[in-house]
């Protein structure tokens, strides 16, 4: 369990002042201007030891991403986009960040866009954020006013600007390409790759698209020491990370912890355990809608991390653990979520567009059992077909949570078009008989 | 130099190709919908998914860059399942009205569904329908039918630059429309037609008529307007069906202009298929053709050749021109001319009068100068490839002296007439040092700048400009005249000019209102009011019941563009030959063949009773003839005449795109469109 000296997010639960007061006695913007006289390629080099991946679900490592930035560039602008808008179902650690403590935010904008030598910083927020892109806006507000953005940023000669940009709630538009589109007044429909935002991305600019919790680590892992975060958790899953449990637990929360926690000890320490015990429990999702579900066998030795997660053909995500007990209509549980692949499907791309609409159809059949067993299959190979052939991952998306349920919930599928079959063939029955 | 291996053949290509274009370039078919090779790359359709070793996931060929080293499959296992998979998606949605759609039998999707489909579906939902849109007269809707590949919003922004069509909604409600119905206004609209992969968008007049496999296909050219647009013309029996572009990268690239598409209906109205005398009573009647050529015969007698005169109109083909020509100078008359709509000038250098850097040269020019021209309504194939030439960056600037209008692309526009352009000729605008900057200036002079007293002196000032500019050089040539009429560059390399002694249009009506000509000879001239023509005797050849036969005392019927073999020479001075089609209608004949027994009938026999003996006799005239479909680059000479030029703006001869000659006007669709998008704009007698 993480010591509460370790948490890098001390005002989660936003119990002291959420500004610039508040923020510089949790030890933020202190030293920033020593921290920039790092240099970038220190900087880049820190963040790669600490180990640090992206928190925005694919988890590749930050340290790495910053590099693929050209060293040198014509002069023309650089950017760096803060991916805000969070919208995963079952995710809400960003949404708390911008809420208690956005300087950590800003400040990380800061040091990250130095490190990529970007010459401007945008912040994409959801727009039904409202209240957190108030503070962040706020915070913004005040770090111009201190002179620690902007021209000479802390006085380190750096300039620096910080925009907020919010977005009008189109899950999409958390895909980071579909994010630049939509930054750039237009629909929001994700970019083929390559090229790589690195190389085009903002108005063709080279580009950086970071998450919130990725970019607002990072001021902390500076200050106290790639080594301290690469000493959390297990090797390659390093540092700390906020989890986000939700559905039936005692205690739904947002929670810092270390990196491979148990799923169980998680869930028992923090929220209470499970609504009606452990042994009461269902099945997991582990990181947010998107990732396949994992039934209680698994949840009971499982750790949080990406390659734990991996290795039982699941993933953390974004950490976002969806908890069902044993009430849960699982098969209806997964098709909302389909539901919701379908209506925030982008519709560029064939797979995705046409087959997100068949699987929710399919599977909104599936709750009553009104379908062959041999559909199930046929669902397994649709997923199949949309996995892997479309421009951005929604299609992945869209399909995982379906093999997850076909995968470790097909008895109970089969059962409910039996039930189904056995209801019809009576009703037939008791008819004739009349 | 990247080097790759595809199915186990290495190839290398240039830097930037795509792993589909380097398939293309082995022979290797790679099926797409959404890939257009003029188009921007979206990758959306994903059926061109291929394998490349290393890669987790199979890759979407158009849109990934040949790599060193790259291996690549496109006939693996992984992407047979992919492009089986990406297929059953296209059609889950897709109506399956093959039967009825008119799409049927050149559908990319039906083609594909035969290599990729799966024999039975497995989508037992319910599909999807989509409320059609109204784009206007020429493309018609189906929208349930859409795959949403987007070529079509592609083309509207990127090719025409009208970017009139975008999506709305998400997922599998998007939908391709114009947000706010509206018609697609835009003369290259036609061509959504054609880049459509399925049914969604088929044209509207053509639609139910006929079915493809049931067409014969003519390879022509077509003469709606000077750039002789390369177009196949599909008939069935005696009727023109359709009319679709045919690549030419010199000319059309694979494109063709509305009026190209959509005017043939016109060719089965107001139709002279039989010769007419006019009588005592002032009416013309019905006459053979004996009769006809007696009439003529009987009006010459006696007449002196310089009362004889002869006017070659639009759309009058070299064939004719030339036959015209030689029985004109047989009965002595001087007066001949082909310039019916009184544009002035000089026709003594041949780089006076063609379009010199060529259609395609525009893609390496990197500043142009308009004068007196709207390329989009006078020749849009023209501004089509400015526009290509815009986008493609490297332009420094478009100018304009003459018309103000939307070209598609950013025009400075400098002033509005002769003031400007004296400004420009004499040194002192300041616009010639970005001309003079320029690598490659090109000045482009339309017909609004010659139409006017002083053209000559108009054509003199933009050669001055040419040559202040360095534009005319051994390796460049950047003057450029850009004319309107499909028979005006062949009629003036034939030299259908005033000869010595002969008077032009202007002397023609003024002889003909004082009685000095009275004999005038139309050969496809609808241009000029009858009116004008007083008492004399006209005799009209043409297809056509327009203006000419109106006021003519004899009409003999001509073969139309689509009914003949005949040369016609585009604005750049490109002979190019159309192919029969369909057979003149009834008693009508191609239209050197008429000239030629006429000849006989007034025993002036002309010394040629073939194609082939016509088409000598051109080459022998103008040996640009004997290179067809070929710019012979002309000798750069002193052309024009130094005068004054009057101040006055600059008005282009195109007031309605829709209807510029006998064809068009009488077209039910082209009557349509100019109802559609030109009305609202128009005031309401030019609309009439």
């Amino acid at each position: 369990m993480l010591r509460d000296e370790d948490r890098i997010f001390t005002n989660l639960y936003g119990f002291e002042s959420p500004f610039l007061d508040g923020a510089k006695q949790r030890g933020d913007w202190e030293g920033t201007k020593e921290l920039l006289d790092l240099g970038r390629e220190k900087i880049i080099e820190l963040v790669k030891e600490s180990g640090l991946r992206g928190r925005g679900g694919a988890g590749f490592s930050t340290g790495m991403k910053w590099s693929f930035m050209p060293k040198k560039t014509d002069g023309g602008p650089v950017y760096l986009v803060i991916n805000a808008d969070e919208g995963e179902p079952g995710t809400c650690k960003d949404r708390e960040i911008m809420r208690h403590d956005p300087h950590k935010l800003i400040e990380g904008c800061l040091i990250a866009g130095f490190a990529i030598g970007a010459t401007a910083c945008y912040i994409y927020i959801r727009g039904e954020f409202y209240d957190e892109g108030s503070n962040v806006q706020r915070a913004i507000d005040e770090a111009y006013a201190a002179g620690l953005i902007g021209k000479n940023a802390c006085g380190s000669g750096y300039d620096y600007d910080i925009d907020l940009h919010r977005g009008r709630g189109a899950y999409i538009c958390g895909e980071e390409t579909a994010l630049i589109e939509s930054l750039e007044g237009k629909k929001g429909q994700p970019r083929n790759k390559p090229p790589f935002p690195a190389m085009a991305g903002l108005y063709s600019r080279p580009t950086t698209v970071n998450n919130v919790e990725s970019v607002a680590v990072v001021p902390t892992i500076l200050r106290r020491g790639a080594s301290w975060f690469a000493g959390l958790g297990r090797p390659k899953n390093s540092g700390t990370k906020l989890f986000c449990i939700s559905g039936h637990v005692n205690e739904p929360c947002t929670v810092e912890e270390e990196m491979g926690i148990p799923l169980k000890e998680l869930i028992e320490k923090h929220c209470g355990g499970v609504r009606g015990g452990w042994d009461n429990l269902l099945a997991i999702i582990p990181g947010g809608s998107s990732v396949p579900v994992i039934p209680k066998e698994i949840c009971d030795t499982v750790l949080m991390d990406f390659d734990s997660l991996r290795e039982v053909k699941s993933g953390l995500g974004t950490a976002a653990v969806i908890v069902m007990d044993k009430s849960t209509d699982i098969v209806k549980a997964i098709a909302r979520l389909s539901k919701f692949y379908m209506h925030e499907s982008c519709g560029q791309c064939t797979p995705c567009r046409e087959g997100t609409g068949w699987l929710w159809r399919v599977m909104d059949r599936m709750v009553k059992g009104q379908a062959r067993v041999e559909e199930i299959d046929m669902l397994l190979d649709v997923t199949k077909e949309i996995e892997g052939h479309t421009i951005c991952a929604l299609g992945d998306a869209a399909a995982w949570p379906v093999q997850g349920l076909i995968r470790h919930f097909r008895p109970e599928m089969e059962k409910r078009i039996l039930d189904y079959r056995a209801r019809a063939d009576r009703g037939g029955a008791r008819m004739a008989a009349e | 130099m990247p080097k790759l291996t595809i199915d186990g053949q290495e190839i290398e290509v240039a830097p930037g190709t795509s792993i589909l274009q380097a398939c293309e370039q082995m022979g290797i078919e790679v099926p797409r919908f959404c890939y257009h090779e003029r188009l921007s790359v979206p990758a959306n359709c994903r059926m061109c998914l291929v394998e490349v070793e290393k890669s987790p996931k199979p890759v979407a060929s158009c849109a990934m860059p040949a790599g060193e080293g790259m291996v690549v499959k496109t006939d693996s296992e992984l992407v047979h399942k992919a492009r089986k998979g990406v297929m059953e998606f296209l059609l889950i949605n897709h109506p399956l009205d093959c039967p009825i759609c008119d799409q049927g039998g050149e559908c990319d999707l039906q083609d594909q569904a035969v290599a990729y489909g799966f024999d039975r579906g497995r989508y037992a939902e319910n599909k999807r329908a989509v409320r059609d849109k109204n784009l206007g007269p020429l493309i018609k809707t189906i929208m349930t039918r859409c795959i949403h590949c987007t070529r079509c919003i592609r083309f509207m922004d990127e090719i025409a630059g009208v970017p009139v069509l975008g999506a709305t909604s998400r997922g599998e409600h998007m939908e391709i429309t114009t947000y706010i119905e509206q018609g697609v206004n835009s003369e290259m609209s036609g061509n959504l037609v054609d880049v459509c992969p399925v049914g969604a968008l088929t044209s509207k007049p053509y639609a139910f008529t006929a079915r493809p496999w049931e067409l014969r296909k003519t390879e022509t050219i077509d003469v709606m307007d000077a750039v002789g647009s390369n177009i196949r013309v599909d008939t069935r029996g005696p009727e023109v069906m359709r009319v679709l572009p045919r690549l030419n990268e010199d000319v059309n690239e694979e494109w063709i202009a509305d009026k190209t598409r959509y005017s043939h209906d016109g060719l089965k109205r107001q139709r002279l298929d039989r010769p007419y005398v006019r009588g005592q009573d002032g009416k013309l009647r019905q006459a053979s053709w004996a009769e006809a050529f007696a009439t003529i015969r009987t009006k010459l007698a006696g007449l002196p050749g310089t009362a004889v005169a002869a006017i070659a109109g639009d759309l009058a083909d070299c064939e004719s021109t030339v036959a015209l020509k030689d029985l004109m100078a047989k009965l002595g008359s001087p007066n001949l001319e082909c310039r019916q709509d009184g544009a002035k000038f000089d026709a003594s250098k041949r780089a006076g009068y063609i379009f010199n850097s060529t259609i395609a040269g525009i893609e390496r020019a990197d500043a142009i100068l308009l004068i007196g021209t709207n390329p989009r309504w006078e020749a849009p194939l023209v501004n089509a490839r400015i526009r290509k030439r815009y986008l493609q960056g490297g332009l420094k600037v478009v100018a304009s002296v003459g018309p103000n209008v939307d070209l598609t692309y950013p025009v400075k526009h400098l002033g509005a007439g002769g003031d400007t352009l004296a400004e420009l000729a004499a040194g002192k605008h300041e616009f010639l040092e970005v001309l003079k900057g320029a690598e490659r200036p090109m000045v482009i002079v339309g017909m609004g700048a010659f139409q006017r007293p002083d053209g000559a002196a108009v054509q003199h000032a933009a050669r001055a400009v040419a040559e202040s500019v360095n534009a005319i050089r051994e390796d460049w040539n950047g003057f450029n005249v850009l004319h309107t009429a499909a028979g005006r560059v062949g009629a003036l390399d034939i030299g259908f000019l005033p000869g010595e002694g002969g008077r032009d249009l202007e002397g023609i009506l003024t002889g003909c209102a004082s009685g000095e000509i009275g004999f005038v000879y139309l050969l496809n001239a609808d241009e000029i009011d009858g009116a004008a023509f007083g008492n004399a005797f006209v005799v009209y050849q043409g297809h056509h019941g327009d203006r000419g036969a109106h006021r003519a005392d004899v009409i003999l019927p001509g073969a139309a563009y689509t009914e003949k073999s005949a040369t016609y020479v585009n604005t750049e001075g490109r002979p190019q030959q159309t192919r029969l089609a369909t057979f003149p209608l009834g008693e009508a004949r191609e239209d050197w063949k008429i000239i030629r027994a006429l000849s006989a009938e007034l025993g002036q026999t002309l010394p040629y009773d073939s194609l082939t003996q016509v088409r000598r006799r051109l080459a022998e005239m103008n040996p640009v003839f004997a290179a067809p479909d070929r710019v012979t680059p002309a000798k750069w000479g002193a052309f024009g005449k130094k005068g004054k030029v009057d101040g006055g703006h600059f008005v282009s001869p195109v007031t309605n795109y829709y209807m510029t000659d006998p064809i068009s006007r009488a077209s039910v669709t082209m009557a349509k469109c100019t109802e559609t998008f030109l009305k609202p704009a128009l005031p309401a007698a030019a609309a009439e």
